[in-house]
């Protein structure tokens, strides 16, 4: 059937006419050399097993489907948390073309990032002639007040040297001496995302604190009654860092956002185009120096940033990703700790009011099992929440979480009644999380769009948590830190509960006896 | 405790570079000085004198084995030799496939980040040959060697590196904070060594810092895995790295930024002393068939 410029078919309807439905099964018959149906069924029958499952886990060399991306991902992430700052990643342009994609397709926003662009050449002789032309171009086009240096692999496997790059970039006149071009080594086969976020972030923050690369002194710290809040990756983060910023003005703390994303990545529609948006200001990141303490929402973000604020004197606190009342609780009389302020009346009745949602829909979120991945830290404060909402973690993954955190996972579930049964995967993919929901099934999976094949393969039913979703519009507007967050969280575990119930009781008389519509 | 002072050696493949380096920070040793070597040479033979062992096993081969280099442990990279000199190798892949430029990289990274460099006075970095690729640049970015000596001798081709790795070095200089801290001539008893050795350091503006005559002893200390320092340390051989020593020690602070020569200035150089004869340009590329042909 041809198509008719009238009505066109989407190729989901076109695949399914007969034509195209005879053609794909002569292809296979006769191309495609294929094993018998009955031996194909039997191999996916047998990936089900506990044998394989076994096997599965013997893996050594091979990952598959990692629930990771790498470092210049994370790098260009804290980099426009700044205001007007323009991420650069020295290295070729397929890298820059994924990162951006990757958070235009989770912001549904347009995200900003340059790249040196190198090629061959470039690679034999070094990227130096690709700094000093690609400083000086992206300096002049697109007037930024910072460009944030990182790397992708290529550069770091021939070696070069970002200060030196830069030092020499200036001294040729490609952006004035005073500009602002803080850096970080990122090679994306080393860690993951979190890790480029720490390193550009600490690569920042020196910058700005420890005297510019050697071109002026570094700040004397005279310490005030501010603190910093540093968010780390977050794929929440629009909607999180307003939660945070109100919660603080509610609380009357004065307080610095280190990394503030919320506006880049949720423009409005007004007929003017924001390369930039919001961010923190280059003299809030200098001054954050002076603060009292510095906070950080996700521990495994700023494994190397932390220490170094706190040998600037800092004192320091970190969370892991905190959801629900604990979390909440901890996290809210830290900072009330540290900044001396106590917490409003206005907060504690919306705790009030989580609870009591929690306890509305107790009944059918406790003891219901969950398989769940994502970055550690979000891992563990889900995880914690899942606890306290009674429910079990079954299966906690974290691709790029190390035995420590696993460590730590652990030492949860053991203080709690419900962790019992639970286990934790550190540095296993998304295939080893295939043989769990197929040898020790759970009702439901929390973690990003790609989870999505393994409720196809699985039938486990996805609850669409985490970084990236690419599939599901806007939720990263809504926040999931504080109270409100957490009533967030369980609205969606909820929904998606309740869907399962209505889609198993909807024959009538057959599978669906009184006609339910309460819940 | 003084500043830790970080120095690193480079020169032609083959010039008795590592063995000059070892003898050289096993004499600092004795001085009392606590010394950390970073073999940044894929052939992991930077420490075998220190050590009496073979090849010690090198951080990219155990990671390998552990699956990455966050699998490690200081403790299972670093070795105790001579004199409590702790001894390190970042190793390398087989010749001919991957990168061992990136294997530098990421060894000194993990040194650094392991606190590898805590309580010491010196670390020496060994790099092979010249100046290669960014990778093998690592010990000379900034915060990194402050000086580099260049181990040479009377040969043209030693010359001719050291004249390159000199190239290597004033690309970072500019930016940065290395320095050139001298060249170290390795006798092999060629013409008028000494005296050629002392016209290169000057071309390049910096100064012969010892002239290390040869010795059997060096060879016999050697076949025992042994520094000379070590098996012999009442020998004149002794002396002469203990006299080096002193002078590395007493250089801090005292690099230059090199001036590196042209090709053809090298090569005046040599005609300069007699070492090379102004080529006749009619006899090149002539076979001797040829010649015997013309000259009939």
């Amino acid at each position: 059937m041809s198509q008719s410029a009238e009505k066109v078919l989407d190729h989901f309807d076109l695949f399914r006419q007969p034509e195209y439905v005879e053609m794909f099964e002569d292809k296979k018959s006769n191309f495609e050399a294929p094993h018998p149906q009955e031996k194909v069924t039997g191999i996916v029958e047998w990936t089900k097993t506990w044998e394989y499952r076994e096997k599965n886990f013997a893996r050594e060399a091979l990952t598959v489907n990692p629930a990771k991306a790498c470092q210049p991902l994370g790098a260009v992430f804290a980099a426009v948390g700044f205001e007007s700052t323009l991420p650069f990643v020295h290295g070729s342009q397929g890298c820059v073309a994924y990162y951006r994609s990757h958070f235009s397709r989770h912001f549904k926003e347009p995200s900003s990032c340059v790249s040196s662009s190198m090629t061959e050449d470039a690679a034999v002789f070094g990227g130096l002639n690709n700094m000093i032309d690609g400083l000086a171009n992206a300096y002049n086009m697109y007037k930024p007040k910072m460009i944030a240096v990182s790397t992708t692999c290529m550069a770091e496997v021939i070696g070069d040297d970002l200060n030196a790059f830069i030092k020499t970039s200036k001294e040729k006149g490609s952006v004035p001496a005073e500009f602002d071009v803080p850096f970080a080594h990122t090679p994306a086969f080393v860690g993951s995302h979190i890790t480029g976020y720490d390193n550009a972030l600490k690569g920042i923050l020196t910058h700005f604190w420890d005297g510019k690369a050697g071109t002026t002194e570094a700040l004397v710290r005279q310490p005030n009654d501010k603190i910093n809040f540093i968010g780390g990756f977050d794929g929440y983060t629009v909607g999180n860092l307003r939660e945070v910023k109100r919660i603080f003005d509610l609380m009357g703390v004065s307080y610095t956002i280190l990394g503030d994303n919320s506006e880049v990545w949720d423009t409005p529609a007004d007929g003017e185009f924001r390369m930039y948006d919001g961010g923190t200001t280059l003299e809030e990141a200098a001054n954050a120096v002076h603060a009292k303490a510095t906070v950080s929402m996700q521990e495994y973000c700023t494994e190397k940033t932390l220490p170094m604020i706190a040998e600037h004197g800092h004192e320091v606190a970190a969370f892991n990703h905190p959801v629900g009342v604990e979390a909440t609780d901890k996290f809210l009389m830290e900072v009330s700790r540290l900044t001396g302020k106590a917490i409003p009346e206005a907060l504690a009745k919306e705790r009030g009011r989580l609870v009591d949602a929690i306890a509305d829909s107790s009944a059918h979120i406790h003891g219901k099992k969950f398989a769940l991945y994502g970055d550690p830290d979000m891992c563990l404060g889900l995880a914690a929440f899942l606890l306290e909402l009674g429910a079990e973690p079954t299966h906690i993954l974290a691709t790029n979480g190390n035995k420590e955190w696993g460590a730590k996972v652990q030492a949860m579930l053991d203080a709690s009644p419900f962790g019992k049964n639970c286990h934790v995967y550190p540095g296993k993919d998304l295939w080893h999380m295939r043989s769990l929901l197929y040898t020790e099934p759970v009702d439901f999976l929390i973690g990003n769009t790609y989870g999505k094949y393994l409720q196809r393969d699985t039938g486990t039913p996805l609850i669409r948590i985490g970084f990236p979703i690419f599939d599901r519009h806007h939720h990263h507007r809504y926040p999931v830190w504080g109270y409100q967050g957490g009533l967030n969280v369980l609205v969606w575990i909820l929904d998606k509960i309740f869907e399962e119930i209505d889609r198993n009781t909807i024959v009538p008389a057959k599978t669906d006896y009184s006609f339910d519509i309460i819940r | 405790m003084s500043a830790l002072r970080q120095i690193a050696f480079y020169g032609k493949g083959g010039i008795g570079k590592s063995t000059t380096s070892q003898n050289t920070l096993a004499a600092l040793a004795d001085l009392g000085q606590k010394i950390l070597i970073v073999g940044c040479d894929p052939k992991a033979d930077s420490t075998r004198l220190i050590l009496h062992a073979k090849a010690q096993d090198t951080i990219l081969s155990l990671a390998a084995e552990a699956g990455s280099v966050e699998d490690l442990e200081l403790d299972d990279v670093m070795k105790m030799g001579y004199k409590d000199i702790r001894c390190v190798e970042s190793g390398g892949p087989e010749p001919g496939v991957g990168c061992a430029g990136r294997g530098v990289i990421t060894s000194i990274n993990f040194l650094e980040e392991e606190g590898a460099y805590e309580g010491i006075d010196y670390v020496s970095y060994d790099v092979l040959g010249d100046v290669v690729c960014g990778g093998f640049a690592m010990p000379i970015r900034e915060n990194k060697a402050q000086e580099i000596y260049i181990v040479m001798s009377g040969e043209m081709m030693a010359m001719y590196a050291a004249n390159n790795i000199s190239k290597g070095i004033l690309k970072y200089a500019n930016s940065g904070g290395v320095r050139l801290g001298g060249l170290v001539c390795n006798e092999r008893q060629t013409d008028k060594e000494l005296e050629l050795a002392e016209a290169l350091a000057g071309k390049l503006g910096t100064k012969l810092i010892h002239f290390v005559p040869r010795d059997n002893v060096v060879q016999h200390a050697e076949l025992r895995r042994m520094t000379v320092m070590e098996y012999a340390p009442d020998s004149k051989q002794a002396d002469e790295y203990r006299q080096l020593a002193t002078k590395i020690h007493a250089n801090a602070g005292q690099g230059i930024i090199p001036t590196p020569i042209t090709m053809d200035e090298l090569e005046d150089m040599l005609m300069e002393h007699g070492i090379m004869k102004q080529v006749d340009e009619s006899i090149v590329g002539k076979t001797a068939a040829e010649l015997a042909t013309a000259a009939a």
